[in-house]
C-alpha cells in the first residue's frame, strides 16, 4: 500500500491557549515495499503524522475546512488536503477504519505497557478477535497466534499459558508486537521500536523488523531519533522538524547534510561525524553511513594513500 | 491526547488568578451560601451578577465557562423536571395521577436550577484560575488549625497535590493505551452497555498497572530526597494577602450581607 499525504496540517486544542501546531502542510509519499524511517526532534510532529496513517487521528469532521477554500480576492486558493493509505481515503468520512487499521499495524513507544490480558495467547489474539467478521475457533486462533509469537521469535507451547506480566522486558515487548502483526498487517508502523533497550535487545529487535519486512508486511515505517538505527536500516528517511518535512532522502545522501541535522538539535550518525572530521583533515571517504562500508572504504583510503599513514587517518 | 478537560487551570493572567488562593476558597464558600441563602430572584440576581463580574475579571472566555454547565445540563434539568411534576403547590395548572404541575412548582425548580448553575459555574471558576498547586497550599493553610487535634494536615495536602498533578498524566496514559488497543481493532463505542464496559478492560487493566508503577516510581523519588513530611517545610512560594484580596473581601462580604437584607426586606418576587 502506497502512502500519499499532501499538505496535511494537524492542530491540537485548536483555538485555546494550549493551541499547538503539530503539523504543518506535510506533503509526503511512502511507497509500497519501503522500510522508511521518520526522524526529528520531540516535539516535531512526527508521531502525531503517523498516527493519521490509521485513523486514530481524525482529519477534523468539519471536512469543509480541508476541501480547497474559496480564495479571497487577490489570493491563491488554498491547496487540497490528500491522505491516502493504498485505496483508503483518509479524508473521507466514510472510510472504513476498522478495515484500514487491519492494514496498518501500529506498534506504539513502549508497547509492553499495553498489556492487559490473563495469557500470552489471548493478548496476542485480541486484536486477531476484533478484526474477524466471524468467529473464529479455537484452532485457527492458535495456528494464527503460534505463527505471529514465532516470527518475533517466542515459543507458543513454552509462553501461550503464562501471564504476559511474567515475562523479562525484552519478550514482554515482543509479545506486544506479536500482537499487532498477528492480523498480518500490510504496513506496519513502528513508534521509536527500540526505545529503553540495551544494544543488544535493540540490534535483536532490528533484526526483527528486518524479517518482519522480508517475510510478513510489505511497508515499515519506523519513527525514531536514533540516526544510526536509521542509517543502519531504512530505505529512506524523512526528516522532520516544527512540523513539517525538511527533507526526504536515501540514508546516504542524507547525512551529507550533516550539518543542518546538527542545527535541527539532530544527532548524526557516528560515521557521519567521523566523516565530516576526516573532511576537514582533506580527506574524502564516500561512504553511506553502515559501520561495515564506513570501515571498509577507511581502509581502501588507507592502503591507496601509504604515505599519509594509516595512524592519522 | 492532548484536549483540555473541564475544571483544569486556564493559564492567563488575571485580576481573579493573582488572588491569594485562600480567599478564593474562602470566597468560594461564601458564595454557596449566599446562592443557598437567597430566597428570592433579587438575590439570586445579585449572585449571578457577582459571578459575571468574575469572569470577566478572571479573562475567562465565556463559551469556557459555559462548557463547565454543559457537563450537569441533564443533572438540572433532571432535578427540574422532578421538581416540576412532583413539587405539589396551591395554583394548579395539570394535574395527572401523582404528577401535578403548579406555579410555585415551576418557580421552584427555576430556582432550584439556576443555583445548580451558579454552584457550577463558581466552583470551576476556581480550578481554572488557580493552578493545582496553589489550591493544596491553601486548603493546607486553612486547615492549620487542624493540626491542634492530631490530623495530618500536610500529609494530606500533599496526597490532594499528588492526586491533582497525575490527573492530566493519567488522562495522556488512558489515550494512548485507547489509541494501542484501537489500532488493534478495540471498539469502544457500539454496543450495549454490558459489552461496553467490557471493552473498557483492555484500558483499566494497564492503566492501574501503570498508575502503581507511578506511585512506586515517585515514592522511590522521594525517598532518595529525604522526604520525611511536613515538619520544618518551608515553602519555595508564600502565600500572602495584597490589597487585590481585600477588594475581593469585601465583595464577597458585601454580597453576603445584600443576601440577607435582601431576604428580610424584599419579599417578592418569590
Amino acid at each position: 500500500m502506497r502512502i500519499v499525504a499532501e499538505h496535511l496540517s494537524y492542530t491540537y486544542n485548536a483555538k485555546s491557549p494550549f493551541e499547538t501546531a503539530a503539523l504543518k502542510d506535510v506533503s509526503l509519499t511512502i511507497e509500497e515495499g519501503e522500510f522508511f524511517g521518520i526522524i526529528g526532534h520531540t516535539g516535531s510532529g512526527k508521531s502525531t503524522f503517523v498516527q493519521h496513517l490509521n485513523g486514530l487521528l481524525r482529519l477534523p469532521s468539519s471536512m469543509k475546512k480541508y476541501r480547497p477554500k474559496k480564495p479571497k480576492k487577490g489570493q491563491a486558493p488554498l491547496p487540497a488536503t490528500v491522505l491516502k493509505v493504498g485505496d483508503f481515503d483518509l479524508t473521507d468520512k466514510k472510510t472504513n477504519f476498522r478495515a484500514l487499521r487491519r492494514s496498518v499495524g501500529m506498534v506504539f513507544q513502549y508497547p509492553e505497557y499495553q498489556l492487559f490480558a490473563e495469557t500470552v495467547r489471548d493478548d496476542v489474539a485480541f486484536g486477531l478477535k476484533n478484526f474477524s467478521e466471524e468467529k473464529l475457533t479455537d484452532e485457527e486462533l492458535d495456528s494464527a497466534v503460534r505463527a505471529a509469537l514465532e516470527v518475533v521469535g517466542l515459543d507458543f507451547d513454552e509462553l501461550k499459558d503464562k501471564s504476559p506480566f511474567e515475562l523479562s522486558g525484552g519478550q514482554k515487548r515482543r509479545v506486544a508486537i506479536a500482537g499487532v502483526i498477528v492480523t498480518r498487517p500490510e504496513v506496519l508502523v513502528l513508534d521509536e521500536p527500540a526505545a529503553g533497550l540495551d544494544p543488544l535487545g535493540k540490534r535483536e529487535i532490528m533484526e526483527l523488523l528486518h524479517r518482519l519486512h522480508r517475510e510478513w508486511c510489505k511497508t515499515v515505517v519506523i519513527v525514531s531519533h536514533d540516526m544510526d538505527e536509521i542509517s543502519e536500516n531504512c530505505t529512506r528517511a524523512a526528516v522532520f522538524a516544527d512540523g513539517r518535512v525538511e527533507c526526504v532522502l536515501p540514508p546516504r545522501e542524507l547525512f551529507r547534510h550533516a550539518q543542518r541535522l546538527t542545527e535541527l538539535g539532530l544527532d548524526v550518525p557516528l560515521t557521519a561525524k567521523l566523516c565530516a572530521l576526516l573532511q576537514e583533515r582533506g580527506i574524502e571517504i564516500d561512504c553511506d553511513f553502515t559501520v561495515q562500508d564506513f570501515c571498509a572504504k577507511v581502509l581502501d583510503y588507507a592502503r591507496s594513500h601509504p604515505k599519509q599513514g594509516g595512524g592519522r587517518a | 491526547m492532548k484536549d483540555v478537560s473541564f475544571g483544569q487551570f486556564y493559564p492567563v493572567d488575571s485580576f481573579v488568578h493573582r488572588l491569594d488562593p485562600r480567599l478564593k476558597i474562602l470566597f468560594l464558600i461564601a458564595y454557596i451560601v449566599a446562592i443557598f441563602l437567597a430566597t428570592n430572584f433579587y438575590g439570586l440576581a445579585a449572585c449571578a451578577a457577582v459571578l459575571l463580574l468574575t469572569v470577566v475579571a478572571a479573562h475567562i472566555p465565556l463559551g469556557k465557562v459555559l462548557r463547565a454547565v454543559r457537563g450537569v445540563t441533564f443533572l438540572v434539568l433532571f432535578t427540574a423536571a422532578l421538581n416540576v411534576l412532583f413539587y405539589g403547590g396551591e395554583t394548579v395548572y395539570w394535574e395527572w395521577g401523582i404528577f401535578c404541575v403548579s406555579f410555585e412548582g415551576i418557580i421552584f425548580s427555576v430556582f432550584l436550577a439556576l443555583r445548580l448553575v451558579l454552584l457550577v459555574v463558581c466552583s470551576s471558576l476556581l480550578t481554572y484560575t488557580t493552578t493545582p498547586v496553589s489550591l493544596t497550599d491553601g486548603v493546607e493553610s486553612l486547615l492549620t488549625p487542624l493540626k491542634w487535634i492530631r490530623l495530618p494536615i500536610h500529609e494530606l495536602a500533599l496526597v490532594m497535590s499528588i492526586a491533582l498533578r497525575f490527573i492530566p498524566i493519567l488522562t495522556d496514559e488512558t489515550q494512548r493505551i485507547r489509541n494501542a488497543q484501537m489500532a488493534r481493532g478495540a471498539d469502544f463505542e457500539s454496543g450495549g452497555i454490558i459489552k461496553k464496559v467490557k471493552a473498557t478492560i483492555p484500558i483499566l487493566v494497564p492503566l492501574l498497572l501503570s498508575a502503581f508503577r507511578r506511585a512506586d516510581e515517585l515514592g522511590d523519588a522521594m525517598d532518595a530526597r529525604c522526604y520525611t513530611g511536613g515538619k520544618h517545610r518551608t515553602k519555595y512560594k508564600k502565600l500572602r494577602f495584597t490589597w487585590r484580596d481585600a477588594v475581593a473581601f469585601l465583595v464577597g462580604a458585601a454580597l453576603v450581607t445584600g443576601v440577607v437584607l435582601m431576604r428580610i426586606y424584599l419579599s417578592a418576587p418569590y
